[in-house]
């Protein structure tokens, strides 16, 4: 672990290495190899996961897992239907605890601070780490301004008019659909096709100004023009936020993402691991692990 | 190498064996007519054994004749398509009757004093239903104050929070109170404010209080299955935006699915307020007006036409009687039929765009 | 406590450090406060029910043990216990909602097939309105109606079936000149259950699987046969539960009945066209409460124990009849 060349892009051969040697990662490995490359070292809107496990119940989803997020980047988490990933996922904002019955063990920092410390309010974490669904789902009984600012609304907070006009034109210029609705604001959201919809989702979404996006798989119910379209718009959304996302097409994972993590599972009724977690080039061109080699070139999954 | 063989045609044209479009209808004037002349030198003209006769006919030789021509799965089938079309007109023949009855009986006395005066030192002839009117939409706006938000709160429970025994008791017992026969719930109100007040209280609380029993039950079916609609997504939506629960379900969840909770109030009210045996057994009947739901009797329209018909008086005064009753039970089918339809407008207009 | 929106556009300058949030430690206690509010009022109406439904059962208790050890003298001249009190108002009960079952049932579902498998689809949703409508009309009206209209209308009928039919004992007459028997009132009952029965099957038919209907059509079935292959098995247990729930309607009815028939307290009979006719217990407690008192009226709220009794048997039923199809029809 001792030579190598740092660069910003790819991993040092050696670190590879020792990764290999090792079925888990070890938490000072992955401390070792984020030191080595000149990655953006400020800590805001920086997510740091430590060891943790997911349950339902008594059943574990998902098990041990440890990253960085580095702000203002795009990671992709890709693997097999099952594996965990969007359980993962929604572990950042606490959403999966929506289920019932549903607990995590280990650390998740926002920032340095731990959102699953004792005291920590679940919906206060979700104001700053914000979410898109799979399918678009803006409300239905209103309208595309109100849509917008439902965030706000919603949580009884009065801001003067003007201050929400510009507001929403920030959000849906950030969601790159003030162009298409801007004459239209009063129009129920529901007149809005597909593409549209989950734009203006990520308008609401982004309206809350929070510090990290969470993608569960966003773009899985629209058509090729609309993915492109919101691909490019995570292009530019990665400039303010750190976005993390969900992701079944590796296509997309390839072309939209700095970092990519593989999650597997062992088999049916195991939980789902982070196998490996690295440059998205990477991850697809000379992956460490077998496994992961074997999903991206297709072998299964 | 096949030799190629002249294929015989095969009779399997699509249109072999049918009975033509001409032929069910030549056997349906020509029933009727047998019907006409079989009946009227026996039982004169008595539409309805002229309607069975022909019926009879007419399936008959409708039977045979397909079976000839068409083969017996056939013939079976219009049979049954026969019998099936009869039973619905033989269902809409008691509605028409029964609308006909109530609109030409009741028009006679569908005046201005029906509206504006009440049975008060009234004997015989004049009078109207004003005590009755206001009876009813006072004791049933009372039972909607009662019903309607517990109705929808035990629902919001139900779908949103409830899980484990005490939902499991809840909807079992919400089951066993829409099955409580109207005059059951009278005789608990009764029961109740007997204690309350001592026997024989009679007041329009109580009636509002019998009748909140039988809408409970409908408005918490009602809303619960509107509130089940509403898709997890837009409750997803929402959690994801940091907002509470509690503002969730108010301001998503409840306003996506008011026009059904809507609807289903509606109808439950328009179910209650023909309601006679409860308000009978707990409020009484009186001629006066009473705008007080807190004490003493007061008067409602279906009780008001049970009265005028069981009670009518003497003489002359008895037609006058039977004429306010049938006028009574007009109005009260006129505000049942108005609830209807304002139930339909109210979906449709209600419903937001985005959902179906 | 919400996000912080003090601070300027955020898309400004991309390396801008965003202002520092709020700790998330704090503990947002006014939307906790909220929340269980919110829950405790809406667990509280669910207990309503509960306590409801023990009310209910409570006062007709309580109003009805005075009953059980009274004279049963009290309640009918020539009542030996309160069991034969009782007994014959049970009778009428039942044998009366029996009889508007057999009437109304068939028909029923006859209609619910022909709205739901013989009218075009564009009428399909008025005619299922139609039906609907009946179910508004208030009981009250069908009792005159029945008076009125159906008594005199049926009497030539009845005494009809008094002369072809006479040795049955249902038919045994002699006819009332007035026409207010049993028949007619059986009749009118059959018109007020129809819409629910009507209403619930054709929900039912409209449910079966296309798959089932398609499998059918396909091996070349006429429209009967796809509907008794496919439609009426799929929807037995919830015809069979649409009948019970008509039955339990039509055990409670009051109004149709006290108006129509004239019924001598204490007769047992099958005769449906004669003038001794067995009386229900919901009528009977219509007619004779508001001139009752004291140990009548404990004799009164007995009977509708007993009738709560038998309608919540029935709707039990009818309820688990409904949860097997749900939960077991494949």
């Amino acid at each position: 672990m001792s030579t190598e060349s740092p660069t910003a892009v790819s991993t040092p051969r050696i670190s590879e290495a020792a990764i290999r040697n090792a079925p888990n990662p070890s938490l000072a490995a992955q401390a070792a190899q984020t030191a080595r490359t000149e990655r953006p070292t400020d800590h805001h809107n920086r997510i740091d996961v430590e060891d943790l496990d997911i349950y339902y119940g008594d059943f574990k989803a998902v098990e041990g897992v440890t990253m960085t997020i580095d702000p203002r980047s795009v990671t992709a988490l890709i693997g097999p239907s099952g594996c965990g990933k969007s359980t993962f996922l929604r572990s950042l904002n606490r959403m999966h605890e929506v289920i019932a019955g549903a607990r995590v063990d280990g650390v998740v920092k926002l920032n340095g601070e731990n959102l699953y410390a004792p005291g920590v309010d679940p919906v206060l974490v979700r104001r700053r780490v914000g979410m898109v669904f799979q399918r678009p789902n803006p409300f239905p009984t209103m309208s595309i301004y109100e849509n917008v600012i439902a965030g706000l609304r919603l949580n009884g907070r009065k801001i003067p008019k003007a201050d929400a006009d510009a507001m929403v034109e920030r959000s849906l210029r950030g969601a790159n659909l003030w162009a298409e609705v801007e004459d239209r604001l009063d129009r129920p959201a529901s007149g809005l096709s597909g593409g549209q919809q989950q734009r203006l989702c990520i308008a609401r979404a982004i309206s809350m100004e929070p510090d990290v996006l969470l993608m569960d798989e966003p773009c899985s119910a629209l058509d090729p023009i609309s993915t492109l379209a919101i691909e490019d718009l995570i292009g530019e959304l990665k400039k303010t936020y750190t976005i993390v996302i969900v992701t079944h097409n590796m296509q997309q994972a390839s072309r939209v993402s700095d970092r990519t993590g593989f999650f597997n599972i062992a088999g049916t009724g195991r939980p789902g691991r982070l196998v490996e977690m690295d440059e998205t080039s990477v991850i697809f061109s000379n992956p460490a692990e077998q496994a992961t080699s074997d999903y991206v070139t297709g072998r299964f999954g | 190498m096949s030799t190629t063989l002249q294929q015989q045609p095969t009779s399997l044209s699509l249109t072999h064996g049918q009975l033509s479009r001409r032929v069910p209808v030549a056997i349906a004037v020509g029933s009727v007519v047998a019907a006409l002349a079989l009946v009227l030198p026996v039982a004169g003209y008595n539409p309805a054994l002229i309607g069975l006769a022909g019926l009879v006919l007419f399936t008959g030789t409708t039977y045979a004749a397909s079976r000839r021509v068409e083969g017996r799965r056939r013939a079976v089938d219009r049979t049954v398509t026969t019998l099936v079309t009869s039973a619905f007109v033989l269902a809409v023949i008691p509605l028409v009757s029964v609308i006909w009855t109530v609109v030409t009986l009741g028009a006679e006395r569908f005046d201005a004093a029906f509206f504006t005066e009440t049975m008060r030192n009234v004997v015989g002839e004049g009078g109207g239903g004003l005590h009755a009117i206001t009876g009813t939409l006072v004791i049933t706006a009372l039972a909607g104050v009662i019903s309607v938000p517990v109705g929808i709160m035990v629902a919001i429970y139900l779908v949103e929070y409830g899980s484990g025994r005490l939902a499991r008791s809840i909807t079992l017992f919400v089951d066993v109170m829409t099955g409580i026969p109207s005059i059951v719930a009278g005789l608990f109100a009764a029961g109740l404010f007997a204690q309350l007040g001592g026997p024989g209280t009679k007041n329009g609380l109580a009636g509002a209080v019998a009748l909140s029993v039988l809408m409970v039950p409908i408005v918490v079916r009602a809303s619960e299955e509107m509130l089940r609609l509403v898709p997890n997504e837009l409750r997803e939506a929402a959690y994801g935006l940091g907002v509470p629960k509690w503002r969730t379900i108010t301001k998503v969840v409840l306003p996506t699915s008011i026009a059904g909770i809507l609807t289903g109030v509606t109808l439950s009210v328009a179910r209650v307020i023909g309601e006679t045996a409860p308000l009978l057994i707990a409020v009484g009947a009186t001629d006066s007006l009473n705008l007080n739901p807190f004490s003493d009797r007061m008067q409602t329209l279906p009780i008001f036409a049970y009265y005028s018909y069981q009670q009518p008086g003497f003489g002359a005064g008895i037609q006058a009687s039977y004429d306010r009753s049938w006028t009574a039970s007009l109005v009260l089918m006129l505000v049942v039929m108005i609830l209807f339809a304002l139930a339909r407008v109210l979906t449709n207009v209600l419903k937001p765009k985005g959902l179906r | 406590m919400t996000a912080d929106l003090s601070h300027g556009p955020a898309a400004a300058s991309p390396q801008e450090p965003r202002s520092p949030h709020e700790s998330l430690l704090q503990s947002g206690s006014a939307r906790k406060a909220g929340d269980r509010l919110f829950k405790g009022v809406s667990t509280g109406a669910g207990v309503v029910i509960l306590v409801v439904l023990a009310g209910v059962a409570f006062f007709l208790f309580k109003e009805s043990l005075p009953a059980f050890a009274a004279d049963p003298t009290v309640f009918r001249a020539d009542a030996t216990s309160f069991l034969d009190y009782v007994w014959p108002l049970v009778f009428g009960t039942v044998y009366a909602a029996i009889l508007a079952l057999l009437m109304a049932t068939p028909l029923a579902i006859a209609v619910a097939l022909f709205i739901s498998h013989y009218a075009p689809r564009r009428l399909a949703t008025s005619l299922g309105y139609l039906t609907d409508i009946l179910a508004a009309v208030p009981s009250v009206v069908f009792g005159l109606w029945g008076l009125f209209v159906v008594a005199p209308l049926m009497v030539p009928a009845m005494r009809g079936l008094e002369a072809g039919a006479g040795f049955l004992p249902l038919f045994a007459g002699p006819t009332l000149a007035s026409g207010r028997t049993l028949l007619v009132a059986a009749m009118v009952l059959a018109v007020m259950i129809l819409p629910i029965i009507t209403a619930i099957s054709r929900e039912i038919f409209l449910q079966t699987p296309r798959l089932h209907e398609e499998a059918a059509l396909a091996l070349g079935a006429t429209r009967w046969e796809v509907i008794k292959t496919a439609v009426l098995p799929y929807g037995r247990s919830g015809m069979i539960s649409a009948t019970m729930l008509g039955l339990g309607r039509a055990l409670g009815e009051t109004m149709a009945i006290a108006l129509i028939l004239s019924p001598a307290p204490g007769v047992v009979s099958l005769n449906t066209i004669g003038a001794q006719n067995s009386q229900a217990i919901a009528p009977n407690i219509a007619l004779v409460f508001p001139e009752s008192s004291g140990l009548a009226i404990n004799g009164l709220f007995a009977t509708g124990l007993v009738l709560f009794a038998i309608t919540f048997v029935v709707n039990y039923g009818a309820r688990r009849i409904a949860a097997r199809q749900l939960s077991g029809a494949s």
